[in-house]
Protein backbone atom coordinates (compact mmCIF):
# COMPACT_ATOMS: atom_id res chain seq x y z
CA UNK A 1 0.00 0.00 0.00
CA UNK A 2 1.65 3.56 -0.93
CA UNK A 3 1.08 5.78 1.51
CA UNK A 4 -1.59 7.68 -0.18
CA UNK A 5 -3.64 4.93 -0.38
CA UNK A 6 -3.37 4.34 3.84
CA UNK A 7 -4.06 7.94 3.89
CA UNK A 8 -7.28 6.96 2.27
CA UNK A 9 -8.04 3.88 3.86
CA UNK A 10 -7.42 5.34 7.00
CA UNK A 11 -9.73 8.77 6.40
CA UNK A 12 -11.92 7.99 3.50
CA UNK A 13 -12.37 4.05 4.02
CA UNK A 14 -15.67 3.76 1.85
CA UNK A 15 -16.95 0.67 3.62
CA UNK A 16 -16.66 2.44 6.78
CA UNK A 17 -18.12 5.37 5.38
CA UNK A 18 -21.31 3.19 4.06
CA UNK A 19 -21.49 1.34 7.44
CA UNK A 20 -21.56 4.80 10.23
CA UNK A 21 -23.75 6.66 7.29
CA UNK A 22 -26.76 6.32 8.86
CA UNK A 23 -25.40 7.01 12.26
CA UNK A 24 -24.03 10.60 11.43
CA UNK A 25 -27.25 11.44 9.44
CA UNK A 26 -28.95 10.83 13.14
CA UNK A 27 -26.39 12.66 14.41
CA UNK A 28 -26.56 15.56 12.03
CA UNK A 29 -30.27 16.26 12.00
CA UNK A 30 -29.71 15.85 16.26
CA UNK A 31 -27.30 18.73 15.79
CA UNK A 32 -29.76 21.02 13.55
CA UNK A 33 -33.03 20.36 15.79
CA UNK A 34 -31.13 21.30 19.30
CA UNK A 35 -29.03 24.24 17.30
CA UNK A 36 -33.05 25.70 15.78
CA UNK A 37 -34.40 25.13 19.37
CA UNK A 38 -31.41 27.28 21.26
CA UNK A 39 -31.84 30.09 18.36
CA UNK A 40 -35.80 30.48 18.66
CA UNK A 41 -35.21 30.46 22.50
CA UNK A 42 -32.43 32.49 22.72
CA UNK A 43 -33.07 35.52 20.53
CA UNK A 44 -36.61 35.30 22.00
CA UNK A 45 -35.30 35.54 25.81
CA UNK A 46 -32.44 38.10 24.63
CA UNK A 47 -34.78 39.97 23.08
CA UNK A 48 -37.69 40.13 26.05
CA UNK A 49 -34.65 40.57 28.55
CA UNK A 50 -33.17 43.70 26.65
CA UNK A 51 -36.84 45.25 26.49
CA UNK A 52 -37.47 44.40 30.02
CA UNK A 53 -34.19 46.76 30.97
CA UNK A 54 -35.55 49.38 28.69
CA UNK A 55 -38.36 49.98 31.57
CA UNK A 56 -34.99 51.08 33.39
CA UNK A 57 -36.53 49.41 36.67
CA UNK A 58 -33.14 49.63 39.02
CA UNK A 59 -33.44 46.17 40.82
CA UNK A 60 -34.63 44.26 37.76
CA UNK A 61 -31.46 45.96 35.63
CA UNK A 62 -28.86 44.89 37.90
CA UNK A 63 -30.35 41.32 37.93
CA UNK A 64 -29.95 40.94 33.92
CA UNK A 65 -26.48 42.82 33.97
CA UNK A 66 -25.35 39.94 36.88
CA UNK A 67 -27.61 37.19 34.77
CA UNK A 68 -25.26 38.62 31.34
CA UNK A 69 -22.47 38.67 33.10
CA UNK A 70 -22.47 35.66 34.71
CA UNK A 71 -23.11 33.59 31.65
CA UNK A 72 -20.55 35.99 29.38
CA UNK A 73 -17.83 34.64 31.82
CA UNK A 74 -18.47 31.23 32.25
CA UNK A 75 -17.65 28.46 30.16
CA UNK A 76 -20.65 26.93 28.71
CA UNK A 77 -19.55 23.30 29.46
CA UNK A 78 -18.69 24.19 33.10
CA UNK A 79 -22.46 24.68 33.59
CA UNK A 80 -23.23 21.95 31.18
CA UNK A 81 -21.72 19.62 33.86
CA UNK A 82 -23.05 21.43 36.72
CA UNK A 83 -26.42 20.96 35.78
CA UNK A 84 -26.20 17.56 34.77
CA UNK A 85 -24.26 15.96 37.18
CA UNK A 86 -25.49 18.33 40.08
CA UNK A 87 -28.87 18.33 39.96
CA UNK A 88 -29.93 14.58 39.75
CA UNK A 89 -28.82 14.18 43.34
CA UNK A 90 -31.29 17.18 44.13
CA UNK A 91 -34.05 14.67 42.73
CA UNK A 92 -34.21 16.74 39.48
CA UNK A 93 -32.97 14.52 36.52
CA UNK A 94 -32.72 16.66 33.25
CA UNK A 95 -31.69 14.65 29.88
CA UNK A 96 -28.59 15.45 28.45
CA UNK A 97 -30.64 17.02 25.81
CA UNK A 98 -32.27 19.19 27.88
CA UNK A 99 -29.27 20.39 29.79
CA UNK A 100 -27.27 20.91 26.28
CA UNK A 101 -30.42 23.06 25.05
CA UNK A 102 -30.70 24.98 28.13
CA UNK A 103 -27.43 25.67 29.12
CA UNK A 104 -26.78 27.18 24.96
CA UNK A 105 -30.19 29.18 25.12
CA UNK A 106 -29.12 30.99 27.99
CA UNK A 107 -25.65 31.84 26.84
CA UNK A 108 -27.29 33.51 23.50
CA UNK A 109 -29.99 34.76 25.90
CA UNK A 110 -27.32 36.50 27.54
CA UNK A 111 -25.15 37.40 24.46
CA UNK A 112 -28.38 38.40 22.14
CA UNK A 113 -29.65 40.90 25.67
CA UNK A 114 -26.26 43.08 25.21
CA UNK A 115 -26.46 43.25 21.75
CA UNK A 116 -30.36 43.87 21.73
CA UNK A 117 -29.14 46.82 24.59
CA UNK A 118 -26.58 48.47 22.49
CA UNK A 119 -29.20 48.96 19.51
CA UNK A 120 -31.80 50.07 21.40
CA UNK A 121 -29.53 52.39 23.29
CA UNK A 122 -28.17 53.58 19.96
CA UNK A 123 -30.85 54.83 17.82
CA UNK A 124 -31.52 58.54 18.22
CA UNK A 125 -33.18 59.81 21.56
CA UNK A 126 -35.24 62.23 19.30
CA UNK A 127 -36.65 59.20 17.79
CA UNK A 128 -38.61 58.25 21.63
CA UNK A 129 -39.67 61.89 22.01
CA UNK A 130 -40.99 62.23 18.62
CA UNK A 131 -42.65 58.69 18.49
CA UNK A 132 -44.37 59.64 22.60
CA UNK A 133 -45.43 62.62 21.51
CA UNK A 134 -47.59 61.00 18.66
CA UNK A 135 -49.45 60.11 21.50
CA UNK A 136 -47.69 56.33 21.20
CA UNK A 137 -47.41 54.90 24.90
CA UNK A 138 -43.98 53.64 26.03
CA UNK A 139 -44.23 50.06 25.06
CA UNK A 140 -45.99 51.20 21.55
CA UNK A 141 -42.58 53.63 20.86
CA UNK A 142 -40.59 50.60 21.44
CA UNK A 143 -42.31 48.31 19.60
CA UNK A 144 -42.94 50.06 16.98
CA UNK A 145 -40.09 53.20 16.69
CA UNK A 146 -37.34 52.09 18.44
CA UNK A 147 -37.10 48.24 17.86
CA UNK A 148 -37.42 48.05 14.13
CA UNK A 149 -34.21 50.37 13.68
CA UNK A 150 -32.64 48.92 16.59
CA UNK A 151 -32.81 45.56 15.27
CA UNK A 152 -31.32 46.11 12.25
CA UNK A 153 -28.04 47.52 13.46
CA UNK A 154 -27.82 44.58 15.95
CA UNK A 155 -27.92 42.01 12.28
CA UNK A 156 -24.58 42.02 11.72
CA UNK A 157 -22.91 40.96 15.72
CA UNK A 158 -26.18 38.82 16.44
CA UNK A 159 -25.31 36.60 13.12
CA UNK A 160 -22.05 35.95 13.84
CA UNK A 161 -22.26 35.49 17.92
CA UNK A 162 -25.05 33.08 17.18
CA UNK A 163 -23.22 31.22 14.82
CA UNK A 164 -20.67 30.58 17.42
CA UNK A 165 -22.97 29.59 20.06
CA UNK A 166 -24.78 27.17 17.62
CA UNK A 167 -21.39 25.58 16.99
CA UNK A 168 -21.24 24.53 21.32
CA UNK A 169 -23.79 21.98 20.40
CA UNK A 170 -21.05 19.84 19.65
CA UNK A 171 -20.30 20.11 24.00
CA UNK A 172 -23.36 17.85 23.67
CA UNK A 173 -20.94 15.20 22.94
CA UNK A 174 -19.46 15.07 26.58
CA UNK A 175 -22.82 14.00 28.61
CA UNK A 176 -23.92 11.75 25.70
CA UNK A 177 -26.31 13.86 23.19
CA UNK A 178 -26.63 11.73 20.23
CA UNK A 179 -25.29 14.62 18.16
CA UNK A 180 -22.84 14.72 14.99
CA UNK A 181 -19.58 14.97 16.94
CA UNK A 182 -21.00 11.70 19.42
CA UNK A 183 -21.68 9.63 16.56
CA UNK A 184 -18.88 10.30 14.94
CA UNK A 185 -16.36 9.57 17.89
CA UNK A 186 -18.78 6.47 18.86
CA UNK A 187 -18.00 5.42 15.33
CA UNK A 188 -14.44 6.16 15.26
CA UNK A 189 -13.91 3.78 18.28
CA UNK A 190 -15.85 1.06 16.93
CA UNK A 191 -14.34 1.04 13.38
CA UNK A 192 -10.96 1.63 14.55
CA UNK A 193 -10.72 4.45 11.36
CA UNK A 194 -11.08 7.81 11.73
CA UNK A 195 -12.97 7.88 9.00
CA UNK A 196 -16.30 8.56 10.98
CA UNK A 197 -14.29 11.76 12.18
CA UNK A 198 -13.52 13.45 8.77
CA UNK A 199 -17.47 12.44 7.93
CA UNK A 200 -18.48 14.59 11.04
CA UNK A 201 -16.26 17.17 9.67
CA UNK A 202 -17.74 17.32 5.83
CA UNK A 203 -21.06 17.62 7.76
CA UNK A 204 -20.40 19.87 9.62
CA UNK A 205 -18.77 22.63 7.13
CA UNK A 206 -21.79 21.17 4.65
CA UNK A 207 -24.01 22.74 7.75
CA UNK A 208 -22.11 25.85 8.72
CA UNK A 209 -20.28 26.99 5.57
CA UNK A 210 -23.23 28.64 4.57
CA UNK A 211 -24.09 30.07 7.84
CA UNK A 212 -20.41 31.60 8.08
CA UNK A 213 -21.31 33.26 4.50
CA UNK A 214 -24.61 34.39 5.06
CA UNK A 215 -22.99 36.25 8.10
CA UNK A 216 -20.28 37.80 5.98
CA UNK A 217 -22.75 38.72 3.31
CA UNK A 218 -25.06 40.32 6.40
CA UNK A 219 -21.55 42.23 7.84
CA UNK A 220 -21.03 43.77 4.68
CA UNK A 221 -25.12 44.68 4.08
CA UNK A 222 -26.20 46.13 7.21
CA UNK A 223 -23.01 46.91 8.40
CA UNK A 224 -23.32 49.34 11.53
CA UNK A 225 -20.29 50.38 12.86
CA UNK A 226 -17.45 51.30 10.20
CA UNK A 227 -14.74 52.49 13.36
CA UNK B 1 -32.18 23.48 50.76
CA UNK B 2 -29.91 21.69 52.99
CA UNK B 3 -29.59 18.80 49.75
CA UNK B 4 -28.61 22.15 47.59
CA UNK B 5 -26.45 23.74 49.70
CA UNK B 6 -24.42 19.98 50.44
CA UNK B 7 -24.60 18.94 47.01
CA UNK B 8 -23.33 22.09 45.64
CA UNK B 9 -21.67 24.11 48.56
CA UNK B 10 -19.75 21.57 50.53
CA UNK B 11 -16.60 23.25 52.03
CA UNK B 12 -15.64 19.70 53.12
CA UNK B 13 -15.49 18.46 49.42
CA UNK B 14 -14.27 21.66 48.26
CA UNK B 15 -11.48 21.96 50.63
CA UNK B 16 -10.46 18.49 50.11
CA UNK B 17 -10.15 19.34 46.01
CA UNK B 18 -8.80 22.59 46.75
CA UNK B 19 -4.96 21.55 46.36
CA UNK B 20 -5.51 19.57 42.72
CA UNK B 21 -8.10 22.44 41.55
CA UNK B 22 -5.36 25.06 42.21
CA UNK B 23 -2.97 22.99 40.27
CA UNK B 24 -5.54 22.80 37.32
CA UNK B 25 -6.13 26.42 37.42
CA UNK B 26 -2.41 26.90 37.15
CA UNK B 27 -2.21 24.92 34.00
CA UNK B 28 -5.37 26.64 32.75
CA UNK B 29 -3.38 29.89 32.80
CA UNK B 30 -0.30 28.25 31.44
CA UNK B 31 -2.76 26.64 28.50
CA UNK B 32 -3.84 30.96 28.08
CA UNK B 33 -0.11 32.30 28.16
CA UNK B 34 0.70 29.48 24.91
CA UNK B 35 -2.95 29.84 23.09
CA UNK B 36 -3.50 33.64 23.51
CA UNK B 37 0.13 34.89 22.08
CA UNK B 38 -0.14 32.38 19.23
CA UNK B 39 -3.44 33.20 17.81
CA UNK B 40 -3.18 36.74 17.91
CA UNK B 41 -0.09 36.38 15.88
CA UNK B 42 -1.74 33.79 13.56
CA UNK B 43 -4.21 36.14 13.40
CA UNK B 44 -2.03 38.86 11.78
CA UNK B 45 -0.56 36.47 9.27
CA UNK B 46 -4.19 35.94 8.39
CA UNK B 47 -5.50 39.34 8.31
CA UNK B 48 -1.99 40.39 6.63
CA UNK B 49 -2.71 37.81 3.65
CA UNK B 50 -6.02 38.39 3.29
CA UNK B 51 -5.93 42.17 2.42
CA UNK B 52 -3.07 42.02 0.45
CA UNK B 53 -3.45 42.93 -3.11
CA UNK B 54 -2.23 39.04 -4.22
CA UNK B 55 -4.83 37.29 -5.36
CA UNK B 56 -3.05 33.83 -5.55
CA UNK B 57 -2.46 34.16 -1.95
CA UNK B 58 -5.12 35.82 -0.42
CA UNK B 59 -7.99 32.89 -1.46
CA UNK B 60 -6.61 29.80 -0.24
CA UNK B 61 -5.89 31.51 3.07
CA UNK B 62 -9.53 32.96 3.11
CA UNK B 63 -10.81 29.04 2.39
CA UNK B 64 -8.78 28.05 5.25
CA UNK B 65 -10.29 30.52 7.89
CA UNK B 66 -13.62 29.88 5.95
CA UNK B 67 -13.53 26.71 6.96
CA UNK B 68 -12.21 26.41 10.68
CA UNK B 69 -15.05 28.90 11.64
CA UNK B 70 -17.32 26.62 10.60
CA UNK B 71 -15.98 23.33 12.55
CA UNK B 72 -17.13 23.16 15.79
CA UNK B 73 -13.54 23.85 17.93
CA UNK B 74 -14.85 20.88 19.82
CA UNK B 75 -14.74 18.76 16.53
CA UNK B 76 -11.30 19.90 15.39
CA UNK B 77 -9.88 19.61 19.16
CA UNK B 78 -11.22 15.64 18.45
CA UNK B 79 -10.39 14.97 15.30
CA UNK B 80 -6.87 16.50 16.17
CA UNK B 81 -6.15 14.12 19.08
CA UNK B 82 -8.26 10.99 18.19
CA UNK B 83 -7.97 10.83 14.52
CA UNK B 84 -4.61 12.23 13.60
CA UNK B 85 -2.98 9.32 15.79
CA UNK B 86 -5.07 6.48 12.51
CA UNK B 87 -2.28 8.89 10.52
CA UNK B 88 1.05 8.05 12.22
CA UNK B 89 0.80 11.58 14.01
CA UNK B 90 0.47 11.72 17.73
CA UNK B 91 0.68 14.61 19.92
CA UNK B 92 0.46 14.93 23.59
CA UNK B 93 -3.09 16.29 24.57
CA UNK B 94 -0.73 19.46 25.29
CA UNK B 95 0.37 20.09 21.64
CA UNK B 96 -3.32 18.83 20.40
CA UNK B 97 -4.70 21.38 22.41
CA UNK B 98 -2.25 24.31 20.99
CA UNK B 99 -2.51 23.29 17.75
CA UNK B 100 -6.31 23.15 17.71
CA UNK B 101 -6.60 26.33 18.96
CA UNK B 102 -4.12 27.95 17.00
CA UNK B 103 -6.03 27.10 14.33
CA UNK B 104 -9.47 27.67 15.19
CA UNK B 105 -8.29 31.47 16.90
CA UNK B 106 -6.09 32.37 13.73
CA UNK B 107 -9.05 32.42 12.19
CA UNK B 108 -10.89 34.50 14.78
CA UNK B 109 -8.58 36.67 15.28
CA UNK B 110 -7.81 37.13 11.54
CA UNK B 111 -11.25 38.14 10.89
CA UNK B 112 -11.37 40.70 13.57
CA UNK B 113 -7.80 42.12 12.52
CA UNK B 114 -8.48 42.16 8.66
CA UNK B 115 -11.58 43.80 9.57
CA UNK B 116 -9.42 46.79 11.57
CA UNK B 117 -7.20 47.34 8.71
CA UNK B 118 -10.34 47.58 6.31
CA UNK B 119 -11.89 50.33 8.59
CA UNK B 120 -8.58 52.26 7.87
CA UNK B 121 -9.10 54.55 4.73
CA UNK B 122 -6.79 54.31 2.01
CA UNK B 123 -5.76 57.91 1.75
CA UNK B 124 -3.86 56.86 5.18
CA UNK B 125 -1.33 54.32 3.00
CA UNK B 126 -1.07 56.65 -0.12
CA UNK B 127 0.14 59.45 2.78
CA UNK B 128 2.50 56.65 4.16
CA UNK B 129 4.16 55.35 1.30
CA UNK B 130 4.58 59.14 -0.53
CA UNK B 131 6.53 60.37 3.23
CA UNK B 132 9.10 57.35 2.00
CA UNK B 133 7.67 54.66 4.31
CA UNK B 134 8.36 51.15 2.62
CA UNK B 135 4.88 48.69 2.64
CA UNK B 136 6.22 47.14 5.67
CA UNK B 137 6.87 50.39 7.52
CA UNK B 138 3.65 51.74 6.35
CA UNK B 139 1.97 48.68 7.85
CA UNK B 140 3.29 48.64 11.02
CA UNK B 141 3.91 52.35 12.42
CA UNK B 142 0.41 53.61 10.34
CA UNK B 143 -2.36 51.52 9.33
CA UNK B 144 -1.95 48.30 12.29
CA UNK B 145 -1.48 51.09 15.03
CA UNK B 146 -4.86 52.73 14.29
CA UNK B 147 -6.82 49.09 12.96
CA UNK B 148 -6.17 47.01 16.13
CA UNK B 149 -7.27 50.27 18.07
CA UNK B 150 -10.51 50.24 16.22
CA UNK B 151 -10.97 46.68 16.67
CA UNK B 152 -9.85 46.78 20.50
CA UNK B 153 -13.72 45.72 21.77
CA UNK B 154 -13.66 42.56 19.63
CA UNK B 155 -10.16 41.99 20.62
CA UNK B 156 -10.75 41.62 24.38
CA UNK B 157 -14.25 40.04 23.88
CA UNK B 158 -12.68 37.08 21.93
CA UNK B 159 -10.03 36.82 24.19
CA UNK B 160 -12.45 35.91 26.69
CA UNK B 161 -14.03 33.09 24.10
CA UNK B 162 -10.72 31.47 24.19
CA UNK B 163 -9.99 31.86 27.76
CA UNK B 164 -13.47 29.63 28.51
CA UNK B 165 -12.72 27.75 25.18
CA UNK B 166 -9.94 26.44 27.06
CA UNK B 167 -12.07 24.35 29.31
CA UNK B 168 -12.57 21.86 26.11
CA UNK B 169 -9.12 20.52 26.86
CA UNK B 170 -10.61 19.00 29.73
CA UNK B 171 -12.41 16.20 27.15
CA UNK B 172 -8.68 15.20 25.64
CA UNK B 173 -8.05 14.77 29.31
CA UNK B 174 -5.62 17.30 29.54
CA UNK B 175 -5.49 18.22 33.32
CA UNK B 176 -6.44 21.83 33.04
CA UNK B 177 -9.05 23.80 35.85
CA UNK B 178 -12.32 21.85 34.56
CA UNK B 179 -10.82 18.07 34.50
CA UNK B 180 -9.32 18.35 37.97
CA UNK B 181 -13.11 19.59 39.09
CA UNK B 182 -14.51 16.99 36.96
CA UNK B 183 -12.34 14.19 38.68
CA UNK B 184 -12.85 15.68 41.98
CA UNK B 185 -16.60 15.50 41.24
CA UNK B 186 -16.30 11.90 40.29
CA UNK B 187 -14.45 10.67 43.12
CA UNK B 188 -16.84 12.73 45.27
CA UNK B 189 -19.89 12.45 43.93
CA UNK B 190 -20.81 15.56 44.38
CA UNK B 191 -21.03 18.56 42.57
CA UNK B 192 -18.84 21.29 45.03
CA UNK B 193 -15.75 21.03 42.62
CA UNK B 194 -17.32 22.02 39.58
CA UNK B 195 -19.53 25.28 41.39
CA UNK B 196 -15.63 25.80 42.24
CA UNK B 197 -14.40 25.38 38.88
CA UNK B 198 -17.12 27.79 38.01
CA UNK B 199 -16.13 30.49 40.57
CA UNK B 200 -12.15 30.29 39.66
CA UNK B 201 -13.58 31.21 36.01
CA UNK B 202 -15.51 33.71 37.42
CA UNK B 203 -12.47 35.59 39.35
CA UNK B 204 -10.09 35.03 36.38
CA UNK B 205 -12.86 35.91 33.40
CA UNK B 206 -15.26 38.74 35.23
CA UNK B 207 -12.83 41.74 35.43
CA UNK B 208 -11.96 41.02 31.48
CA UNK B 209 -16.48 40.97 30.88
CA UNK B 210 -16.69 44.21 32.81
CA UNK B 211 -13.53 45.76 30.02
CA UNK B 212 -15.40 44.27 27.36
CA UNK B 213 -18.75 45.30 28.27
CA UNK B 214 -17.22 48.84 28.60
CA UNK B 215 -15.57 49.42 26.03
CA UNK B 216 -18.29 48.16 23.73
CA UNK B 217 -20.72 50.66 25.31
CA UNK B 218 -17.97 53.75 24.81
CA UNK B 219 -17.22 53.51 21.71
CA UNK B 220 -20.57 53.88 20.24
Amino acid sequence: MTRFEAFLDTFFNASVMQRYLPDIIEGFFITCGIAILVVLAGLALGLALAVLRSYRIRLVNILIVVFVDLLRALPPLVLILILYFGLPNLGLTLSGFVVLWLVLTLVLAAFAEEIFWAGILSVDQGQWAAARSTGLGFFQALAYVILPQAIRLTIAPLTNRTIAITKNTALGMVIGVGELLNQATTAQSFAGNATPLMMATVAYLILFVPVVYLGRWIETRFAWRRA
Amino acid sequence: MEALLHQFFNLEVMARAWPIMLKGAGLTVLLCLAVVPLGLIGGLGVALVSTSPLRRIRWPVVVLVDIFRAVPPLALLIFISAGLPFAGIRLSPFMAVVLSFFLNNSAYYGEIIRAGIESIGKGQHDAARSTGLSAWQTQAYVILPQALRNVLPDLVSNTIEVVKLTSLASVVAFAELLYAAEMARSVTYNASPLVMAAAMYLVLLWPAVRLASGLEHKLR
